[in-house]
């Protein structure tokens, strides 16, 4: 394309353009603003368009799901309440029949798994693409009633006498009056942070997730991973990240596999290492690398992963605001959950949304409503269980835990199967002991594993 | 007040373009659907006239269904009216067909809304590429065309004169012209500006108007889609690859590399064709 200027020198260049004179109200008042139209914000556009309100759905991508990330695993159960039979009509992978959990050791893997075709019928969760997804998702809420708001940013909240009264964005006669602002930003939630409900979030609060997305024939990875048609599999593992808190993820999709890793920033900042550096290091795992070698890497992404649990939990409402998903910390990281904890909130804010239109009372006590939905429903009661998870892991543990236990694991596996004439009794005895030493004695595996215990049951 | 209608092109994304190598055809599945790059120019000049004297702007394009996204965005920008020209009878259509069918169009806008001032088109599309569909709709149209302007000096909408800038290869040329006109724009003309938020709101809601080939009751249809279309696409290919030679430079030092790039380019001739020498 040619893009030189004018050559002749003596001719101005046009002057900048004039402000476009258009004669549309820009203080349209709006009963909702919902910002983020990732699965929480349009869960919430979605529920309160239905319900009858004028709702603006803004999203700063090109369209919703341009740029977002994430494993990914769609869950059945909390989308189907605001959707039902949506997987007829979503554009989702492959549903999944099959769950492998990987405890890496250095060239090997303790594996457990779990394969049931029952999980076909009903479907119980699916592999998808947030590019695909959230675009489409983000429609069901346009043909409601939400007036999409795309590629604008939402620079601030609009403040009147400490209410939250509407949003100001980056676009020309950019503020828009709302009498409720759905906040579902995302994990950084820049908005949560002005609102002054939470802080930057610590780097234990945090993970740092990388993923590519690797191409590969349909059938390979049928054949790969003994699939036919649409059926998927998942593959979760730990081990082998440089001794770091860290889980990380194999999916199958139609014609392409999802690999990353997640790993605790504070982990990452002691350690020095980059994320990337994680990730190579496992592609040239060999369990893993059979699986992807031949596919040409289409994507590559970054994001941060909320996984502070209960205890980092912001408010939830107050004055004309609502706040929801990963702004508000809701991810359950033991179960790699977020995007049902996510379209749950939404859903609740928006229900508690029409409530409050219909009486008019858009307070802080008004909208607590929310706040009392989400402690009444699962988001609230999974995260309290996990509650000490995050404590377990900010302990410092992470070495023992995630490096010298897999591979420690793995030693144990090999002898135990290894059949070399020791008697197995003798092998066992073994096993635990180097567990034990690995621990750092009886005592402390015991009160390790006692802890642990703690933290996986509340 | 000035009518000015605007040709507006939906085109996939050049930069996610990719070639069938079976076909040699363009892969059009799944590559995202833009405004014809000049033709956002082109609107840009015609809601700047629009801002400076007042105007209606009327954008009109022959596409599929899906082209009402290309129009929306058209409004959010400023333009007052979106017509699609929407047919299975427009399909396949050469540019002798696709002018036919706009200068149709431009004249039901001037039944509609009033004669039309300046067309505004761009100088050619990102994947068609052909140039000629504006030249096509002024001789229909039977009024004067300014293509490849660079820059619209003055417009005196009272006198009814325009005088612009054309870029030719071997200069700048100045011309006046008496209004209407069909300009067909380059990227230099100016910068498109980013929709205000009102803008947005009124296209999120706007619906475009369709026409189909039965809000056209004098229509030849002989002279529309592929049979009003007489070029023969024979054969396509992708050319080769130019072979170029690629010397890697090895080494930590930056300024050893660096020194090691220098003399091997002072050993080409490349010096001497840029003039260091
Ligand atoms: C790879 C390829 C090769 C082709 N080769 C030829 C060929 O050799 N000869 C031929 O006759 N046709 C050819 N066509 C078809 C032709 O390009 C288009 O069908 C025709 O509709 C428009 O021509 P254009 O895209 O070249 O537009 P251009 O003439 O390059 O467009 C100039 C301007 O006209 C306006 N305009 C063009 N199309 C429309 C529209 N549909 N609606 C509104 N405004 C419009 C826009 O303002 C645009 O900026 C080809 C198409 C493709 C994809
Ligand atoms: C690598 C990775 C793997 C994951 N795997 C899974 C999984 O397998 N299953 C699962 O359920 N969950 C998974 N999660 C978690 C899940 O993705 C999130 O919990 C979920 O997306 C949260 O939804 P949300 O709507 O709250 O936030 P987001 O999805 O982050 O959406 C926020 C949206 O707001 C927009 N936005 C932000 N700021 C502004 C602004 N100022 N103005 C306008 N728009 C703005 C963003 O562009 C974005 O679209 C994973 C996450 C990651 C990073």
């Amino acid at each position: 394309m040619r893009t030189t200027v004018l050559q002749s020198g003596n001719l101005p260049i046009s002057k900048m353009w004039p402000r476009i004179g258009d004669e549309i109200v820009a203080d349209e008042r709006f009963d909702a603003v919902v910002v983020g139209a990732g699965p929480a914000g349009t869960a919430a556009a979605y529920t309160m368009a239905k319900g009858g309100l004028k709702v603006a759905l803004i999203e700063r991508g090109e369209f919703p799901g341009a740029k977002n990330i994430f494993g990914g695993v769609l869950y059945r159960k909390q989308l189907e309440d605001l959707i039902p039979e949506f997987w007829k009509e979503a554009p989702l992978e492959r549903t999944i029949v099959e769950q492998r959990l990987w405890i890496l050791g250095g060239d090997s893997a303790v594996t457990f798994g779990h394969r049931n075709l029952k999980y076909k019928e009903p479907p119980n969760c699916w592999t998808g693409l947030r590019v695909k997804f959230d675009q489409w998702f983000a429609g069901k809420a346009e043909q409601a009633g939400a007036i999409p708001i795309y590629e604008t940013v939402v620079t601030e909240l609009l403040l009147e006498n400490g209410r939250v009264v509407g949003v100001r964005t980056d676009r020309e006669d950019g503020d828009l009056r709302a009498n409720i602002v759905v906040i579902a930003d995302g994990v950084n939630s820049l908005l949560g942070k002005s609102l002054g409900i939470h802080r930057e979030w610590r780097p234990d609060e945090v993970s740092l997730a990388v993923k590519e997305v690797i191409a590969l024939p349909k059938q390979t990875i049928q054949d790969r991973f003994n699939l036919e048609d649409d059926e998927g599999c998942t593959i979760e593992f730990v081990g082998h990240m440089h001794g770091m808190a860290g889980l990380g993820f194999l999916y199958t999709n139609q014609d392409t596999l999802s690999l990353g890793v997640g790993v605790m920033v504070s982990d990452l900042r002691n350690k020095r290492i980059k994320p990337y550096e994680v990730l190579e290091g496992i592609k040239r795992h060999p369990m893993i690398q059979r699986l992807i070698q031949g596919g040409e890497v289409k994507e590559y992404s970054g994001h941060l992963i909320p996984e502070g649990g209960l205890d980092s939990m912001p408010p939830l409402a107050g004055d004309g605001w609502m706040i929801c998903g990963d702004a508000a910390q809701m991810v359950n990281a033991v179960h790699r959950e977020g995007t049902n904890l996510a379209v749950t909130s939404g859903r609740l804010a928006g229900e508690t949304a029409i409530a409050a239109h219909a009486k008019g009372d858009f307070s802080a006590a008004a909208l607590d409503e929310y706040t009392k939905a989400v402690r009444d429903s699962f988001i609230y009661k999974d995260l309290k269980k996990y509650r000490g998870v995050h404590g377990l892991l900010a302990m410092g543990a992470s070495d023992l835990l995630f490096e010298k236990f897999p591979q420690a694991l793995n030693d144990a596996a090999y002898e135990m199967l290894l059949v070399d004439g020791v008697p197995k009794k003798v092998k066992q005895k073994a096993a635990v002991g180097h567990l034990r030493d690995v621990a750092g004695g009886n005592w402390k595996l015991l009160r390790l594993a006692l802890k642990g215990w703690r933290a996986m049951n509340g | 007040m000035l009518h000015l209608v605007v040709c507006m092109k939906q085109v996939p994304d050049s930069r996610e373009i990719r070639i069938d190598p079976k076909t040699n055809t363009l892969v059009r599945q799944g590559v995202p659907a833009i405004v014809n790059y000049f033709d956002l120019h082109a609107l840009e000049e015609a809601l700047r006239v629009k801002d400076e004297h007042g105007a209606r702007v009327t954008v009109i394009s022959m596409g599929p269904p899906s082209a009402e996204k290309a129009l929306r965005q058209c409004v959010s920008m400023g333009a007052d009216e979106g017509i699609l020209v929407s047919d299975r009878a427009f399909a396949g259509a050469d540019t002798l067909a696709t002018s036919y069918v706009l200068a149709m169009a431009i004249q039901k806008a001037e039944d509609e809304w009033g004669p039309v001032d300046i067309v505004f088109c761009g100088k050619q599309t990102l994947d068609g590429d052909t140039g000629q569909v504006g030249p096509g709709v002024a001789c229909r149209l039977d009024i004067d065309q300014l293509t490849y302007v660079e820059k619209v000096e003055s417009l005196d909408p009272v006198k009814r004169e325009i005088i612009v800038h054309r870029h030719l290869e071997d200069g700048v040329e100045r011309v006046k012209a008496r209004l209407p006109v069909l300009i067909t724009a380059l990227a230099e003309l100016n910068r498109p500006r980013r929709a205000g938020l009102p803008g947005v709101l009124r296209a999120a809601r706007y619906q475009p108007i369709v026409w189909t080939t039965n809000d056209f009751p004098n229509m030849d249809r002989s002279k529309i889609g592929l049979r009003g279309s007489p070029t023969i696409v024979s054969k396509t290919w992708v050319p080769e690859p130019k072979q170029v030679n690629t010397e890697f430079i090895e080494g930590d030092d930056p300024a050893v590399t660096a020194q090691e790039l220098l003399g091997r380019l002072y050993a080409t001739d490349l010096p001497q064709k840029l003039g260091w020498a």
